[in-house]
């Protein structure tokens, strides 16, 4: 049984249309990672499966149970927000324990579970204080106990760290990672943030305009993205494409003047094709100092970035900008004239025209 | 320069304020010298007293008290109501956006817009027909109307700057409609709740042209009272009497304005932030 079903979901909102024919099935126990630019409708997204917002057609199970139409409350779901929504005129017990008194739970079965999530959370000395008088990662905290105590099995997320400062996200994803493998419950978590969505998620579902790009696991994603769009999104610096075509009967790749062997691309035979998009990521290629027949491009150093545990090197490539990763301590001076070598096996080629992997 | 024109623009506020009050205090024979900037020689509250509780409006001789206590009766319960409806239109336009919404709060605005003058004949006639044409009730309910629409505005902006996934929030906690609104809504409007009060009693207080319209004579409120004294043309001009009749009227916006004045800036200033 899934634990979350969504049945060719479609929003519109007057004659926009935010979601289209959408599907969707989450596994018992899943982490699941919606992610993607702003207005893609990942939100959106999580907020119908919430049920705060009335979808226009299609169907969303929880459970095995058709609540498509169902109120937030009796969807079986807790929620975090971003901006951590605690009500400010009331405690941190008066936030936590707000949902279960209005489900008319006895007090004593209340207070066990605030005490619960308190002791989950570390949070239990900060139970008599008012929201205002927290910081944004106890806040997050409280948000996430406020989940927690309902005892759901489905979390929703909605961009929770977002408001975060680097080091307290850092800290916080590895609690919400820490969470999930002691509670083992389902997990939607809205992002834009791809770091976020390569380390928690079991699957990542890659969303632009509404439509599910790319749903798989977070290697998979990376390595062998479904199209230009998923490619050129993850991975930061980003994916390099050198435009071009396949010629010889799709064994050599050619682009401006350079000509990659195709032996060893894991799409096996391509075809012979006029327009195609060849994607190297940065860490995928070599700098050697001398030319090999087909497997190397000619390049110019531009500018190299030291990153700390890494360095990067821009350069003048086949008519584009590429970027290689190599180890810090190696210095490359300005204007060199270099070799990059590829690793067929690891890289992607698309149709120019469909953008679609190949 | 700047302080002394700010001086003398004050002193030219104050000066009516002044002779309002220097007057009340005088005795006849003392107004009639004529000196009307000169503090009273001999102070004396009589005039207030008289204003209070012996002049006369055709044949009451009960003075402003009767009129202060119908304006009591008026004020209170078209205060309350007004911002009651208006605070849960306000939310419900903002969070629950039910169909034709915006229809509904368009026409909510442009009845603001029609001069009231306009609509008072037809009142009449609908108050007639309910039968309650010039009673207390009657007068509350045009008041209440009246309120709605620059209170649901009010309102309406107010809760609009809310944070909207506080709402979210509280529906995934299983709260409905009412109870989102009075547990999560109204704790944090004590601002806005101010500044309707402060609108809705000075308003209402100070309204001269429905009282006199939809209310007779028995329950006409403090405002019209006040005219009737002071436009009474029988007698001698009791001058001093007059001023303490005005000013006992406008104590009571006065009194309002002082105590809250600090939460109405803060109250307006929350409400204009996002329209």
């Amino acid at each position: 049984m899934h634990s979350i079903s969504v049945k060719e979901l479609t929003l519109n909102f007057g004659a926009v249309s935010v979601l289209k024919d959408l599907n969707l099935d989450v596994a018992e126990g899943e982490f699941i990672v919606l992610l993607g630019p702003s207005g893609c409708g990942k939100s959106t997204l999580l907020n119908c499966l919430a049920g705060l917002l009335d979808i226009t057609d299609g169907e969303i199970w929880i459970k095995g149970k058709n609540v498509t139409w169902a109120e937030p409350s009796e969807r079986g779901i807790g929620m975090v927000f971003q901006s951590y929504a605690l009500y400010p005129q009331m405690t941190v017990r008066g936030n936590l324990s707000f949902g279960l008194k209005n489900a008319r739970m006895p007090q004593a079965e209340i207070d066990k579970r605030v005490a619960r999530a308190a002791e989950i959370l570390q949070i239990g000395p900060l139970l008599d204080r008012k929201p205002g008088a927290l910081s944004g990662g106890q806040r997050q905290r409280v948000a996430i106990g406020r989940a927690l105590v309902r005892d759901v099995d489905v979390f929703l997320f909605d961009e929770p760290l977002s408001n975060l400062d680097a080091k307290l996200r850092s800290e916080l994803r590895v609690e919400i990672k820490r969470l999930h493998s002691r509670l083992n419950n389902t997990m939607v978590y809205v992002t834009h943030d791809q770091i976020e969505a390569l380390t928690l998620a079991d699957r990542i579902a890659v969303m632009r305009g509404g439509i599910i790009q790319q749903l798989d696991a977070p290697q998979v994603i990376y390595n062998r993205p479904a199209n230009l769009f998923v490619a050129g999104f993850i991975g930061s610096p980003a994916m390099n494409f050198l435009h071009g075509a396949t010629v010889d009967g799709g064994r050599r790749f050619e682009a401006g003047g350079i000509g990659l062997s195709l032996e060893g691309y894991e799409g096996g035979a391509v075809g012979a094709r006029p327009e195609v998009v060849l994607g190297l990521r940065p860490e995928h290629l070599e700098i050697v100092p001398g030319a090999e027949e087909g497997r190397t491009i000619p390049a110019v150093v531009e500018l190299d970035e030291p990153m700390g545990a890494d360095s990067l090197v821009w350069l003048k490539a086949g008519g584009a900008q590429m970027s290689v990763r190599v180890p810090v301590e190696r210095r490359m001076a300005r204007g060199a004239a270099v070799h990059l070598r590829v690793d067929m096996t690891k890289a992607s080629l698309f149709d120019a025209a469909t953008e679609q992997r190949i | 320069m700047l302080y002394g024109t700010l001086f003398i623009v004050c002193i030219y506020y104050i000066l009516p304020l002044w002779v309002m009050v220097m007057t009340s205090l005088k005795g006849m024979p003392e107004i009639r010298v004529g000196n009307i900037f000169a503090p009273p020689v001999e102070i004396t509250f009589e005039p207030w007293v008289k204003a209070w509780s012996e002049a006369c409006t055709g044949l009451n001789c009960d003075g402003l008290s009767r009129g202060f206590w119908n304006s009591v009766r008026i004020l209170v319960p078209s205060v309350i109501l007004s911002i009651a409806v208006a605070s849960v239109n306000g939310y419900a336009l903002v969070n629950w956006r039910f169909k034709g919404a915006d229809v509904f709060f368009t026409i909510l605005i442009f009845g603001s817009f029609i001069p009231y003058q306009v609509m008072l004949y037809p009142i009449v006639i609908l108050l007639r027909e309910m039968g309650i044409y010039g009673t207390l009730s009657g007068l509350v309910l045009v008041h209440t109307i009246f309120g709605m629409p620059i209170l649901t505005l009010l309102f309406r902006n107010y809760f609009s700057s809310l944070p909207e996934e506080l709402f979210k929030a509280a529906r995934v906690d299983g709260a409905g409609f009412w109870a989102i609104y009075f547990r999560i809504m109204l704790p944090m409007s004590m601002p806005i709740f101010v500044v309707a009060v402060i609108l809705q009693v000075t308003g209402i207080w100070n309204d001269f042209l429905f009282g006199v319209v939809f209310t007779k004579p028995d329950i006409y409120p403090m405002t019209v009272q006040l005219n009737n004294i002071v436009n009474s043309v029988q007698g001698v001009k009791e001058y001093n009497v007059n001023m303490a009749a005005t000013l006992l009227t406008g104590l009571v916006p006065l009194t309002i304005y002082f105590i809250s004045g600090k939460l109405f800036v803060r109250g307006i200033a929350a409400g204009a932030v996002k329209g």
